[in-house]
């Protein structure tokens, strides 16, 4: 189809939509159109503009400049009330679900008009089960399976008949079974004419779905071309401007066990956690272990017990074959465990602090920055620096806050200011989650670097991809049990999948 | 239409110019108020700010006054801005403040009329240990059990007010005071009289210990472990156990070390300007050190800087009362007022006030 | 000491009125908590209304105006509270204590022409029917009608959070801010009127202390009042009976230590006195053993919409 009988066809038509906020500009005079029925791929790096896009359809972002058209209607709306009342839903990347509530609850706050409380419960059931999405209109969303909690944003979006849906990264908490699951949900959606506007960067996901994709970069539209005509490789080169630097690794003997884990459980600290159950495992010197599994199975917990910010209740963690089951946090930095959990603000680094004292922040005992209690900030100023030369982390100096860098250059920070501590053991949680591109091939290949010298490194990931390319054996978290670990040559889709523990939450409804 | 835009880091500048404004302000609202009690609004300033330090007549009575008034909202705004620092909300300084006083009187006049030395050192001792202990129920509870500090704190203010009352006219009181209530005067003791060491300063012992305190505060917040654990717990707290940062030991570090102050600074008043144990010796220190606090940006100097001018409003105060029949809460208000400046203005710091930017739809 | 002094119906009928101040406070607060916002100048909102609702009850000799007055007072006031966390973005716990400070301030400073007047009386409903059932009558139904005010706010309250569409927007504020933003809601004003709610309910129950409970205006007669009402709150879980169970049995405790004061029993008047705070921290550490469940999963946290 032609650009101009696209246009003449569209559903939505965007035209200039410009958005600036101080010291960037989000998005840069985008035009597109999407059609009636079809599934419309947004593709882009984070940081290329795509969110900042769908929030203005949604009426969350006021644009700079440009106009939209709906149904050959002008088209701005001033919330997203409005925007729904226009048949533009939205299914968040980050579920904006309210945890203590029901999910009739939920799904009724989402809504313009809901209707009485029963008659919402037996509308949710039915169109659940129409979509293939059971769900049970009583349960706390705070006890649901990240796909369970997908699916009330969805059957929120449906229950309103909407004309457009934007789904922002839908895929990134789903196991292969549950996207199949929700690919079918969406084919039928357009197949009754609804629009979809599909945001991601997994390319072979792309490539399955959408007929037709708008490639971003930098706030601009670089690209659009059919998905299903072009290569992984060559949407991914659409997408980042250049070919990707994909790590290189030398093939090493892995070495004598430097981690071990036997039979560990431990109760998740907070309340809609997940506890993990009789975790075995083993990580030998010169090797990466992956660790998979959807986002809520355990991830965080796990990396908290090895931290020694949490306690197992059973079994026993050993470093280099010393019993570190009871260690507190800096006991295991000083025998050489070191950690990157997954949240940057707030949890590897305080956002209010410089990056000095983010450095001392892990680097204290190795590192020798304090004597006898007082701190030697000039040591601990020396040692940033050096994170900031080694890790190319851009920024003004150390004396700046670490809320003040950019999501990339804070994990660069991060990663950095624990391989340089020369580790024994490294175990990261999503590494390169929200980080772009260049910083994440960067930091992907620092710790292949580090196993190549001798250390056992974990990656905790939920970017499959991610893991595939880093890892020498794989192993996912599923409901807080660990799967047994398979080399990663030669794995394929379904195992990983059924590692993953298959679909998640058929009890529902 | 104005739009709040959150700064990449907090600005040095404003943080600490906020609170120059927010005395400016609360002295144009005040004085707004002193006029519409009927009071002329400068001259209220004025008697208020300068007069108690410069003024012939009053100057003279008034001066030494600025550091007896000072020494104790110094030292327990020290110890709390520790606990507020790192999230840890002691708010119940007033009766720690009440039991180190109880506690530190009762040692002394246990070995009344005895001339030893070791009198004051011990009921130093004992008033620390009193609201030390006394900021222990809080600490212990939250420890163990989870329990919001907050209002247990504030609870055993009531409790501790309670055990004062029953005190001063029961186990403390004064044998030889004709049914009086109250204790013994510690004038008439000199071993455990808390003396005025350079005299015509106003300078005592609890003086000294809220130097100190200040000194100490300092150097534990910008070069020493505990204190960047402490300053970390507030930024981010799990940051903080990421940082192996022990919660319990840091939870009883910060209400024990606030509680001990308060309750320093109870006993030194007791044995010192409030000279006996009464129902109502204590005046309300403990709640205006929290305004302290806050006006010092929980920073020791700051605090040092906002004991100081806290001091001068009281005097200040007492002098308008005499002078313009201005009304003691009047001076409270006045107070508060200058606590809501201050975290009105707090948001300049945090953010950049900009306009004609209507983001958010 | 005569225990038989102190008659049990008279004893379950004043825990009525002994309750109504605090139940006023903790069902206003409940509602400000459950709106994601954690207000700790419900003292100094409650001496507020207790101080406005005597002066304005003296004046105008109407008990109900002076009412009226000690809401409006309270909602003003935490309206300075409501600007200061809301627009301003100020740390929650340090302005409600400064709201506490700067309401005893405030009404020491209204009050001190009042002390020692006598409040307006204010009639008791003697229910007909129902005020002469034997021993319910006498309990339930010949109190003054603040008292059925007071229960008809914490009904409605519930209906109101439970079973509207209102109740639901201001639970899902509390509970996630960013999500209720994200969905189009308008964090900050639905905040800022259960704000002003809260405050009304304090200021109501402060003047209930000036006008019928004592009756009359003494510096500071609210002695914690707004703090024990805060403790109810978390004592409750944030449900409004439960709200109303901690307030009856708080009122329970200090009728019954007032009694025993008034009847000379052998403890001392102090240790009676404090009794109601230190029950309050024995309920507060039980509560806390059982976890703070249903706490509002936004509380206390700032809010600041980015785009």
């Amino acid at each position: 189809m032609t650009g101009d009988t696209r246009h003449q066809n569209a559903l939505l038509t965007l035209e200039g939509m410009t958005k600036a906020y101080p010291g960037v500009v989000a998005n840069d005079q985008v035009s597109f159109s999407i059609l009636p029925g079809e599934v419309h791929a947004l593709l882009g790096e984070n940081g290329a503009g795509k969110s900042t896009l769908v929030k203005m359809i949604y009426g969350l972002v006021k644009p700079d400049a440009g106009q939209m058209t709906l149904r050959g209607e002008s088209f701005a709306p001033v919330n997203p009330a409005a925007a729904r009342s226009s048949g533009v839903t939205m299914v968040f990347q980050h579920f904006s679900l309210f945890d203590a509530l029901s999910v009739a609850e939920n799904i009724s706050l989402g809504m313009d008009n809901p209707p009485d409380r029963r008659v919402l419960s037996a509308r949710i059931r039915e169109v659940s089960q129409a979509y293939g999405l059971p769900l049970d209109p009583h349960r706390v969303v705070g006890d649901l399976s990240a796909g369970e909690r997908q699916r009330v944003e969805i059957i929120r979006c449906l229950l309103q008949d909407p004309k457009l849906l934007i789904m922002d990264e839908p895929t990134s908490v789903l196991t292969p079974q549950e996207v199949d699951i929700l690919f079918k949900t969406l084919r039928k959606l357009t197949a009754e004419g609804t629009a979809i506007l599909y945001i991601s960067h997994k390319l072979e996901e792309i490539r399955t779905l959408c007929e037709h994709a708008t490639v971003l970069r930098l706030g601009k539209v670089v690209d659009t071309c059919d998905p299903r005509e072009k290569s992984a490789r060559q949407l991914a080169e659409m997408m980042v401007g250049d070919t990707l630097h994909v790590p290189s690794r030398e093939a090493a003997d892995p070495g004598p066990v430097a981690l071990s884990m036997t039979d560990v459980s431990m109760k998740s600290p907070s309340e809609f956690g997940t506890d993990l159950r009789n975790i075995s495992l083993e990580v030998r010197k010169g090797e990466v272990l992956g660790i998979g599994g959807v986002a809520g199975n355990g991830q965080d917990e796990l990396l908290a017990v090895l931290s020694g910010e949490g306690r197992a209740q059973t079994g026993a963690i050993t470093l280099g074959g010393d019993d570190i089951t009871l260690l507190h946090p800096n006991a295991r930095r000083a025998r050489g465990l070191l950690t990157a959990p997954e949240e940057r603000l707030g949890h590897s680094a305080a956002p209010d602090m410089s990056l000095t004292e983010n450095a001392l922040l892990t680097g204290a005992v190795r590192e020798k920055l304090v004597d006898r209690g007082f701190l030697k900030w000039g040591r601990t100023e020396d040692f940033a620096r050096r994170i900031i030369t080694a890790f190319d982390v851009r920024t003004p100096g150390p004396d700046n806050a670490a809320g003040s860098l950019s999501g990339g250059n804070l994990q660069k920070f991060v990663i950095g200011r624990e391989v340089l501590q020369r580790p024994d053991v490294l175990v990261v949680n999503q590494p390169t989650w929200g980080v772009d591109a260049s910083a994440a091939a960067a930091i992907r290949q620092s710790l292949l670097d580090l196993a190549h010298h001798g250390a056992a490194v974990v990656v905790i990931s939920q970017d499959l991809d991610e893991l595939m390319e880093v890892a020498d054996r794989f192993t996912a978290l599923n409901e807080g049990r660990l799967a047994d670990p398979v080399p990663t040559q030669g794995l394929d889709v379904e195992t990983i999948g059924l590692m993953m523990g298959g679909v998640h939450g058929e009890t529902a409804a | 239409m104005i739009h709040l835009e959150k700064r990449p880091q907090p600005s040095k500048f404003w943080a600490g110019f906020t609170p120059v404004l927010a005395v400016i302000a609360t002295m144009i609202a005040g004085g707004i108020m002193f006029w519409m009690l009927g009071k002329p609004p400068l001259e209220a300033i004025r008697t208020i700010f300068w007069d108690p330090l410069f003024h012939e007549t009053f100057g003279p009575y008034s001066r030494p006054q600025l550091l007896v008034k000072a020494g104790p909202l110094i030292l327990i705004a020290v110890g709390l801005s520790l606990g507020f620092r790192a999230g840890i909300w002691n708010i119940g300084a007033e009766g720690q403040y009440i039991m180190g006083a109880i506690c530190g009187a009762a040692v002394g006049l246990a070995f009344y009329p005895s001339d030893s030395v070791l009198i004051f050192p011990a009921m130093v001792l004992a008033g620390a240990l009193g609201g030390w202990a006394w900021a222990m129920i809080p600490g212990v509870l939250k420890v163990k059990f989870g329990t919001n500090e907050i209002l247990v704190s504030l609870m055993l203010v009531y409790v501790a007010e309670n055990l004062l009352a029953s005190v001063s006219q029961g186990l403390l009181k004064n044998p030889e005071g004709m049914g009086f209530p109250g204790s013994r005067n510690f004038r008439d003791f000199p071993a455990a009289y808390n003396t005025e060491l350079i005299s015509g300063t106003g300078m005592h012992w609890g003086v000294a210990a809220a130097f100190v305190a200040v000194i100490f505060a300092y150097i534990l917040l910008t070069r020493h472990m505990l204190g960047f654990q402490v300053r970390l717990t507030g930024e981010a707290p799990r940051a903080a156990r990421f940082a192996g940062v022990n919660p319990t030991r840091l939870i009883l570090f910060c209400l024990g070390t606030s509680g001990a102050l308060a309750g320093l600074a109870g006993l030194f008043e007791v044995s010192g300007p409030a000279g006996q144990v009464t129902i109502d010796f204590n005046s309300g220190y403990g709640f205006t050190a929290i305004i302290v606090a806050f006006l010092g940006r929980l920073h020791p100097i700051g605090i040092l800087l906002a004991g100081l001018l806290m001091a001068l409003t009281y005097i200040g105060g007492e002098l308008a009362q005499l002078m313009l029949g201005l009304p003691a809460a009047a001076i409270q208000m006045f107070q508060g007022m200058l606590m809501f400046f201050l975290l009105a203005m707090d948001v300049l710091s945090h953010y950049r006030i900009r306009l004609n930017t209507p983001a958010t739809v | 000491m005569d225990l038989g002094q102190i008659n049990p119906l008279l004893l379950l009928a004043s825990l009525m009125v002994a309750a109504t101040p605090i139940l006023l406070a903790a069902i206003g607060e409940a509602v400000v908590e459950k709106s994601g916002v954690l207000n700790l100048g419900v003292e100094g909102m409650m001496i507020t209304g207790a101080v406005v609702g005597f002066a304005i009850g003296v004046n105008t000799g109407s008990p109900a105006i002076g009412f009226v007055a000690a809401a409006a007072a309270g909602a003003a006031l935490s309206m300075l509270f409501g600007v200061l966390v809301l627009y301003l973005m100020s740390n929650q716990v340090a302005t409600g204590l400064g709201l506490t400070l700067f309401g005893l301030g405030l009404s020491s400073l209204i009050g001190k022409p009042y002390e020692g007047l006598k409040a307006p009386s204010m009639a008791k409903w003697d229910i007909p029917v129902l005020g002469d059932i034997p021993i319910l009558g006498p309990i339930l139904f010949r109190h003054d009608p603040m008292v059925y005010v007071s229960l008809i706010i914490v009904a409605a309250t519930w209906y109101v959070l439970t079973r509207t569409r209102a109740g639901l927007i201001l639970r899902g504020v509390g509970e996630n801010h960013d999500a209720a933003h994200a969905l189009g809601y308008k964090v900050v004003r639905v905040r800022l009127m259960a704000i002003a709610f809260g405050g009304a309910c304090a200021g109501l129950g402060g003047a209930y202390v000036s006008l019928v409970r004592v009756p009359q205006w003494v510096e500071g007669m609210t002695a914690g009042a707004g703090w024990i009402a805060l403790a109810i709150v978390v004592f409750a879980s944030w449900r409004p009976w439960r709200v109303l169970l901690g307030a009856y049995l708080f009122g329970g405790i200090t009728v019954l230590q007032l009694n025993l004061q008034a009847a000379g029993a052998a403890i001392p008047v102090e240790i009676l006195a404090m009794s109601p705070y230190i029950v309050t921290i024995l309920v507060l550490v039980v509560i806390s053993l059982r976890g703070n469940h249903g706490a509002p999963g936004s509380l206390g946290r700032i809010f600041h919409a980015t785009h």
